[in-house]
């Protein structure tokens, strides 16, 4: 069945810069995201009534001026609602109204629907409420205390004995860094519409990266099987995690909303509430002891992980499975132990975002890296090097990860020299001694750091895709499939892949919404997978149609089946050459079937998550990054001057959009390391709860000088077109600010304290790193 | 409910809406005009960034916290109105396709509306331009690409809105009715009002809209006096002393956001009391006077002792500020704005300092901060501590411990109060290192 034909990937459009297929739509305004969907005039709006407390027993809720209130049309306590809509992921353990007992200040106490979105926030502030209050686990301290937690103990995955590999090493190397959360601040708020049809069936339209999902809760919101329920996502404003298991509990509310009333209802958060209610990314704390030799080579370390996981399970397991997969990342560890403990508090429930764990395991690496070259006097990048997992060439157990995986693919012996050359990283190291000299107030500080990112779900069952595709008797073709497209360009790269198959322009094939009616039992998009897994299922399913137009076209002239040529919007058979729209006309006419689905799964993976052993990944993504920076030692305000990058996607299927991927995910890592602060007060009120006091990046934050290259190779893997995924693993390159940060702390001292500095560094936290090291 | 008459996309329009409705709930809920998004309601995301044109010519500003009224007589083009009225592309918006300047898109129409008021301006310093239009996915330099790819070309034709002059209320006539109705909410840019309507929820009713009485929008300079009215808009402030005062000029830069700034007034900067507010520490630093009135009695006062305490502030009921004003002189102002992001984010400290020196020897000392204290407050131990001595490392060293006992500062989201503080001793220094010549801002290294 494999490529019979001219190899697609010659063919226009696929490794393309095309635009965005939306580029057009979204800057003239007519993009349309959930709520600019036009309802019916009868159409309610709902908003949740929240906790003003962290923890508690709920002794009183009256509704009666919420009922009363001016535009209310009806309003649930938990009580209203039998059975009490679950909206969690996977554990059950989250009813969208708090039943009883309150877990989180933010926690939906109540639910209001009324005639406008104005009245039925105003309402939703008016319940009398009563709550017994109960002391709240709040930090990482707390909950370590309270040994209050998920699963029964730590997760423990470890490889050869790593505290006697410590104990016979020449050095030991210690320390901790926290690192703060972070909130996706996607620029649409969570958004959904809910739409009764006829026969108890329910439509919802909403902003979500898991239509499925969305689906199976609200069929099991509604007693209704998921036949009866339709999920639709044309996009969403931005989602970068937190869109997939955090729309639940609007889709859900406005489900069993529509189906009390009768009416459509929609919900939107407001902003401030959407920092209230919704999850973030995990806060870590990472304890480490490496033994290493007197060059910095690692021995053995010892690593222990602690995520603030808040207050129910949500995705957190497999979030903190991942940061343990990348406390590695790009380094051999002889023998290595790393403890993962998931704690429970009375916090929002921490989610996925954008490299869902593995920063958090990855900058923990990093920051070890940082701390052995300080700790021995050597340079940074050399110690990097030094340790790098062995080329494909040498031995296997230099090549091995802790998790008994082989890493097959391991360019960074190539990629990292090539960086550090083009940016000309040891020239500007020297210049930056000697300016530092010069300048007793501003310091300089400059990192190379890696990335290697582990590309499939962990949990495997997820790497599969499915597609629909139709080709027209006009000879257009309109695509579907699991994908959702949240900005990344999805859409496009996978109708390039279409395009591809059939040899046509870019312009003949509609993209459509993604819609639990076309395919069904999608998985999230999430894990950098969009493209891989749903290029390929549209890859099968163009393909099928292309071989059955082949196989008849073939057969009318005597020829070949593999001798048909999709090429140039032209189909060329024998001497004939038809237009393919032409094809298409007579190709129906001769009934020959033009639907097709298609499906694919990722092979080669096998992974027991217990026992930590296995090859969770079918490939890993690469990348590095040097970073400049300037700090102020008299405020710890600072800038990020310059960043190189250097980033592997494969043979990219649109360099524009992955370009695109690696620039705006490297700034999104930098605001979590840098700007992004999540402060909780003692009763557990997020007060960073907008972006008047929450600071994502603005244009001037980005780094003055700004290099993006594509590193030129082909995935070793069959993927498609040989790309490789690109979503999450250019976050990870912003590793590099935090430790030129360092770097430039380090540069205030006499070398004999390590700066060790927290995430994010805010200009409070640089200040104090400096007062450390100047003693 | 309130009719209002203005030109929508270039045509005219009449809306009827109770007076605090916003712009944007206006546009997308009784217009179907769904390009202008909210991604915050509060002035900070730019996202519903809409393009409104007056006699004053045209400004980016954020339609989630601006109310109709304040459109009376204006011209006003959104994202759906930027495009021909063929359909042809603005040179911004084909320049955003062209270098991938859209992800997600959410943010798109006010990056197209803010850029295309620039454009219009001829301006280029797009940093400054998008610094109120936050985007999450691009990192921006696909935006600043396509922004300088557009600069060049011409402005098409239907950019150029030209509302009829309107006649406005006078002065005289608001005192008049303000002291009737003392209870009425004052309403100038809306910055800070809006959020008490969109956030806070709250009834503000009866308001009155003054940003434009012409009399208040008056910056006078004299060869010994500045003055200017209240409802100065920071934009316009940034303009006036930019060449007096150019280390206030780039403090009041990073006030908020191009569409904050183009609406903000200075009035309101002061009236509101916040401790927080950036524009009161460098005003008292150069021995500002706030200039009140009620009905037809007028006073004047130090700006510094119009600041109370906390929540409070020396106005009586029916009592407006109609000016604030400053002597001209030599500038040794100094303006630090500390705070977590360098554009559109809230002091945790702004430390305004003008110190003169004569013979080697400190002949004056005006230290003010914001955020210090529960009002914008003089750092009075530490002037104390430099004046009449040599104006040295030494001497500043000898005046850092009078902070302490000046200021008791809180600890909040923004920082804590030992940072607060250490940060506001080290502002001396740094006035004192760039005195010197020492290069001590980050914003002026070259990479």
């Amino acid at each position: 069945m494999n490529a019979p034909h001219s190899p697609e990937a010659a063919q226009a459009p696929v490794h393309r810069p095309l635009p965005h297929d939306a580029a057009r739509l979204h800057v003239t305004g007519a993009a349309r995201y959930v709520d600019d969907i036009p309802a019916p005039a009868d159409a309610l709006h709902l908003a949740y009534g929240l906790s003003p407390v962290a923890h508690g027993e709920i002794t009183a809720l009256d509704l009666g001026a919420v009922r009363a209130a001016p535009g209310v049309v009806a309003a649930w306590g938990a009580a209203d609602l039998t059975p009490l809509p679950d909206v969690s992921p996977a554990f059950h353990d989250e009813p969208m109204l708090a039943d009883g007992i309150v877990q989180y200040l933010g926690q939906p106490l109540y639910l209001v629907a009324a005639d406008s979105h104005l009245a039925a926030r105003k309402a939703a502030r008016l319940a009398r409420v009563e709550i017994a209050e109960r002391p709240a686990i709040l930090t990482i301290d707390e909950a370590l205390a309270a040994d209050s937690r998920f699963e029964e103990g730590p997760r423990i995955w470890s490889n050869g004995d790593a505290a006697a590999a410590i104990a016979a090493a020449p050095h030991v190397v210690e320390g901790q860094i926290e690192i703060g959360g972070q909130e996706h601040f996607y620029l649409e708020g969570q958004a959904a519409l809910a739409t009764p049809l006829e026969g108890g069936e329910m439509l919802v339209q909403c902003s979500s990266q898991h239509p499925t999902e969305i689906q199976h809760k609200v069929a099991e919101a509604l007693g209704l099987p998921m036949a009866a329920v339709r999920v639709e996502v044309r996009r969403m404003g931005g989602g970068f995690g937190g869109k997939e298991s955090q729309g639940n509990a609007l889709a859900v509310a406005c489900a069993v909303a529509a189906r009390a009333t009768g009416r459509p209802c929609r919900m939107r958060y407001d902003r401030d509430d959407d920092f209230l209610i919704t999850g973030k990314r995990h806060d870590f704390r990472i304890l480490y002891r490496v033994g290493v030799d007197g060059e910095g080579r690692i021995l053995g370390a010892e690593v222990r992980q602690y995520a603030r996981c808040g207050w129910s399970a949500d995705l957190s397991l497999p979030v903190c499975d991942r940061a343990m997969l990348h406390a590695d990342n790009a380094y051999s560890f002889p023998a290595f132990r790393v403890e993962s403990h998931r704690l429970r508090t009375h916090t929002q429930s921490n989610t996925a975002f954008r490299g869902f764990g593995g920063p958090q395991g990855m900058l923990g690496c990093e920051r070890i890296l940082d701390h052995i070259a300080h700790a021995l006097g050597r340079d940074p990048l050399a110690v990097r090097r030094l340790n790098f997992y062995a080329p494909p060439s040498a031995p296997a157990n230099r090549r091995t990860t802790p998790y008994g995986m082989e890493v097959e693919d391991f360019l960074l012996h190539e990629l990292v020299p090539e960086l550090q050359k083009s940016c000309e990283f040891d020239a500007r190291r020297l210049a930056i001694a000697d300016w530092n000299r010069e300048n007793p107030i501003l310091k300089r500080g400059l990192a190379l750091t890696p990335v290697k990112f582990g590309i499939s779900f962990t949990l495997t069952h997820l790497n599969q895709a499915g597609a629909l595709v139709h080709v027209y008797q006009d000879g257009s073709i309109a695509m579907n499939h699991g994908g959702t497209e949240m900005g990344q360009g999805l859409f496009q790269k996978v109708a390039q892949v279409a395009a591809g198959v059939f040899g046509v322009e870019i312009d003949r094939v509609r993209i459509t919404a993604t819609d639990t009616a076309k395919v069904p039992n999608t998985s999230p998009t999430a894990a950098s997978s969009g493209s891989d897994i749903n290029g390929m299922a549209v890859q099968a399913a163009c393909r099928t149609i292309r071989d059955r137009i082949a196989g008849w076209l073939a057969a009318e002239h005597q020829s070949d089946p593999a001798a048909v040529r999709f090429e140039g919007g032209r189909v060329r058979v024998g001497g004939a050459d038809y237009a393919f729209e032409d094809v298409a006309r007579r190709a129906w006419m001769a009934r020959i079937s033009l639907s097709a689905t298609g499906f694919y799964r990722t092979p080669k993976l096998h992974w027991d998550r217990i026992a930590g052993r296995g090859r969770p990944f079918f490939y890993f993504a690469y990348g590095a990054a040097a970073a400049e920076v300037v700090i102020d030692t008299l405020t710890g305000e600072h800038r990020i001057l310059r960043a190189d990058i250097l980033h592997d996607c494969g043979r990219s299927l649109n360099p524009a959009l992955d370009i695109g991927q690696i620039e705006g995910g490297f700034v999104q890592g930098a605001g979590w390391l840098t700007t992004e602060e999540l402060v909780w007060d003692a009763k557990g009120r997020l007060r960073t709860h907008a972006p008047s006091t929450y600071k994502i990046p603005a244009c001037s934050d980005r780094p003055r000088i700004f290099n993006v290259r594509l590193w030129e190779g082909a995935n070793r893997e069959e993927t498609i077109h040989r790309s490789k995924a690109v979503g999450e693993p250019p976050l990870m390159l912003a590793n590099s600010v935090l430790l030129a940060l360092s770097d430039a702390v380090a540069a205030c001292g006499d070398g004999s304290v390590y700066p060790a500095l927290d995430a994010p560094a805010t200009p409070e936290r640089l200040l104090a790193a400096v007062a450390r090291v100047q003693g | 409910m309130t009719e209002v008459s203005f030109s929508l996309n270039g045509a005219p329009v009449t809306a009827e809406a109770p007076p605090t409705t916003t712009l944007l709930d206006w546009l997308r809920e009784a217009r179907g005009l769904t390009g202008t998004k909210e991604g915050c309601n509060e002035g900070d995301c730019g996202a519903c960034t809409v393009m409104v044109s007056d006699g004053r010519g045209a400004q980016a500003l954020n339609a989630c916290i601006l109310f109709l009224p304040q459109l009376q007589g204006k011209a006003v083009r959104t994202v759906e109105g930027i495009a021909g009225p063929d359909g042809a592309l603005h040179p911004v918006q084909q320049a955003l396709i062209d270098h991938h300047g859209s992800q997600c898109g959410f943010c798109t129409p006010g990056i197209v509306v803010s850029l295309a008021v620039a454009h219009l301006q001829g301006r280029r310093d797009f940093d400054d331009v998008l610094a109120g239009n936050l985007c999450r996915c691009t990192g921006y330099a696909p935006i600043v690409r396509a922004a300088e790819a557009a600069a060049d070309a011409p402005v098409p034709h239907w950019m150029r809105d030209s509302p009829a002059p309107q006649r406005p209320p006078t002065v005289d006539a608001f005192a008049a009715w303000y002291l009737e109705n003392p209870d009425a909410t004052l309403i100038a840019g809306a910055t800070d009002v809006g959020l008490w309507v969109t956030k806070g929820l709250r009834d503000i009713e009866p308001v009155a809209f003054i940003a434009g009485i012409e009399e208040l929008r008056r910056i006078e300079i004299t060869g010994t006096e500045v003055r200017i009215g209240a409802c100065v808009t920071l934009a316009e402030l940034h303009r006036a002393v930019a060449p007096l005062h150019p280390s206030f000029a780039e403090l009041i830069r990073r006030y908020g956001s191009e569409q904050v700034r183009a609406a903000a007034t200075v009035g309101g900067n002061i009236a509101n009391g916040s401790p927080i507010g950036d524009s009161p520490p460098a005003l008292i630093a150069l021995g500002a006077t706030l200039h009140l009135r009620r009905g037809d009695a007028r006073r004047a006062l130090p700006l510094e002792d119009f600041f109370l305490d906390y929540g409070r502030q020396d106005r009586a009921p029916g009592e407006f500020v109609e000016a604030v004003s400053f002597p001209r002189q030599q500038d040794r102002l100094r303006c630090y704005k500390i705070s977590k992001r360098f554009d559109q984010d809230i002091s945790a400290v702004c430390g305004a300092f003008s110190i003169t020196v004569q013979d080697g020897k400190v002949l004056s000392a005006r230290i003010v901060f914001g955020g210090m204290a529960g009002v914008p407050k003089r750092a009075a131990q530490a002037e104390a501590a430099l004046v009449g001595r040599p104006w040295s490392l030494e001497t500043v060293a000898a005046a850092l411990p009078g902070f302490a006992q000046g200021f008791q500062p809180i600890s909040d989201m923004r920082a804590s109060a030992d940072y607060r503080l250490a940060v506001a001793r080290n502002l001396l220094l740094r006035y004192y290192h760039e005195d010197q010549r020492t290069p001590a801002s980050v914003l002026e290294v070259a990479p």
